[in-house]
């Protein structure tokens, strides 16, 4: 089977599975929800100011709630034995881990299009400059997190306290990431300045880490 | 070992002593700064050496992964632990010596920066490690330090753009260095450098040993499991 097949074929069973039961969803959304309220009751700014603090808080509550995702991407795997079938199957293991990749980017991307109305509605939030280059600031950052972050939840659900050991090794290797994807969407929210740098090298650091997951996740998958 | 560690111990004990003696007594006292200019001679060699074991982890890391070879993975978690130990001196040495020139404690400056983000990528990587159970620890600590190496360049540019967007006065190096202070600054280098071999070189002691101990309990339990 080509790696496309089996990439749509693992996309398609954690979709039927995650419609099931809504595991992942519920919990991300209900998390996002009490960052965003915590958030607004933490910081009481005017439109000036939320303007400058609002990309900075957005991602962070993104950061957060992908971290819920991304726990509980190999979970399910791991108890049911799957993956050990898996490095029995002549299956390319990249197919698995893009079919990964893509499932919880768009289950981020949804929790963030249901919580950025939210935001704005909280914080009283008008971009001033061209919001249309939110999306693929969004699309970008989005990706920096998932991509490593789904390959991290696999390395971490090697060790002991799984949990806590995924956001330890995602945050501090995110932080480019984050400054980029944080300075990005300031930037086109006060149209202070440019943000074509910043989305240069939130690219960049797509490329680089999507090649470097793809040589090393077979590494990963069947390391023991 | 036994015998040689003892006696490298008291040299490496006898130069640092010297080299301290050089850094307080002999380095001429700098114009501005005075005295607390002289904590530099502790914290710029900390930073060289520990730079230094991180790209000895990074390498170590891509050839464990190519080869696969015990030795070499010991070589990596030494040179992470150490250069730990050193970064750890560099991010308290730092803010020490900033506090009365600069006025402040801390700066979001890109050299600053990087070394905290550095420090906190090394830090996750040793927890990896400690928490990491059985035999595919090697492996997946060698992953994260290759992708831990890949973020520098990146870390450093985002630093740097960030950095430019909110300009803040920030003393730069620039200008020249007396030779006198730069002699002293390189013999305290050579000083740490020496240190930090030492400290290296038991602690792979140690991670070997540890290794063989590993090994020979895992064969001990798979003849106990064995039928007699």
């Amino acid at each position: 089977m080509s790696v496309l097949r089996l990439t749509t074929a693992t996309l398609a069973k954690d979709f039927r599975l995650e419609w099931r039961s809504k595991d992942a969803l519920n919990s991300m959304l209900f998390f996002a929800l009490l960052v965003v309220v915590i958030f607004s009751f933490s910081f009481d700014p005017n439109a000036e100011e939320s303007r400058r603090i609002a990309g900075g808080l957005i991602w962070v509550a993104f950061l957060f709630s992908s971290v819920v995702a991304l726990n509980q991407t190999w979970a399910r795997e791991v108890r049911n034995q799957v993956l050990d079938a898996y490095r029995i199957s002549p299956a390319p293991s990249n197919a698995l881990f893009l079919a990964k990749v893509i499932g919880n980017f768009l289950f981020v991307a949804l929790i963030e299009l249901l919580t950025t109305p939210l935001f704005i509605a909280f914080y009283k939030l008008r971009a001033v400059g061209p919001a249309w280059q939110l999306f693929p600031v969004a699309a970008l950052g989005t990706w920096a997190l998932v991509v490593n972050g789904t390959f991290f939840a696999a390395v971490s659900i090697r060790t002991r306290s799984r949990e806590i050991m995924l956001p330890l090794l995602l945050f501090p290797i995110s932080i480019p990431a984050i400054i980029a994807m944080v300075s990005a969407t300031t930037a086109i929210l006060t149209a202070e300045y440019s943000a074509r740098f910043w989305v240069v090298l939130l690219l960049t650091y797509d490329v680089i880490f999507t090649v470097a997951c793809l040589l090393l996740f077979e590494t990963v998958l069947n390391a023991e | 070992m036994k015998r040689i560690f003892p006696i490298l111990a008291v040299l490496t004990g006898a130069f640092l002593s010297y080299a301290l003696y050089l850094a307080l007594l002999v380095a001429p006292t700098e114009q501005t700064m005075g005295d607390v200019q002289r904590i530099f001679y502790y914290h710029v060699p900390s930073a060289w050496t520990a730079f230094l074991l991180f790209a000895i982890n990074f390498v170590a890391s891509v050839v464990y992964l190519v080869r696969r070879n015990p030795a070499v993975d010991a070589i990596a978690v030494t040179s992470a632990e150490v250069g730990v130990v050193f970064c750890t001196i560099v991010l308290i040495t730092g803010p020490l010596w900033a506090r009365p020139v600069w006025g402040i404690w801390w700066t979001w400056d890109i050299r600053l920066t990087s070394t905290l983000v550095l420090w906190l990528m090394y830090v996750a990587y040793l927890i990896l490690r400690r928490f990491s159970t059985g035999g595919q620890t090697p492996v997946i600590a060698a992953t994260v330090a290759v992708f831990a190496a890949l973020d520098v360049p990146l870390v450093y540019f985002s630093i740097r753009l960030f950095r430019t967007q909110h300009p803040q006065p920030v003393i730069g190096g620039g200008g020249s260095i007396d030779p006198r202070m730069l002699h002293v600054l390189l013999m305290n280098w050579y000083a740490f450098l020496c240190l930090a071999a030492l400290m290296f070189w038991s602690r792979y002691r140690l991670e070997i040993l540890q290794q063989q101990l590993d090994e020979a309990e895992g064969l001990e339990s798979l003849e106990m499991r064995s039928p007699r």
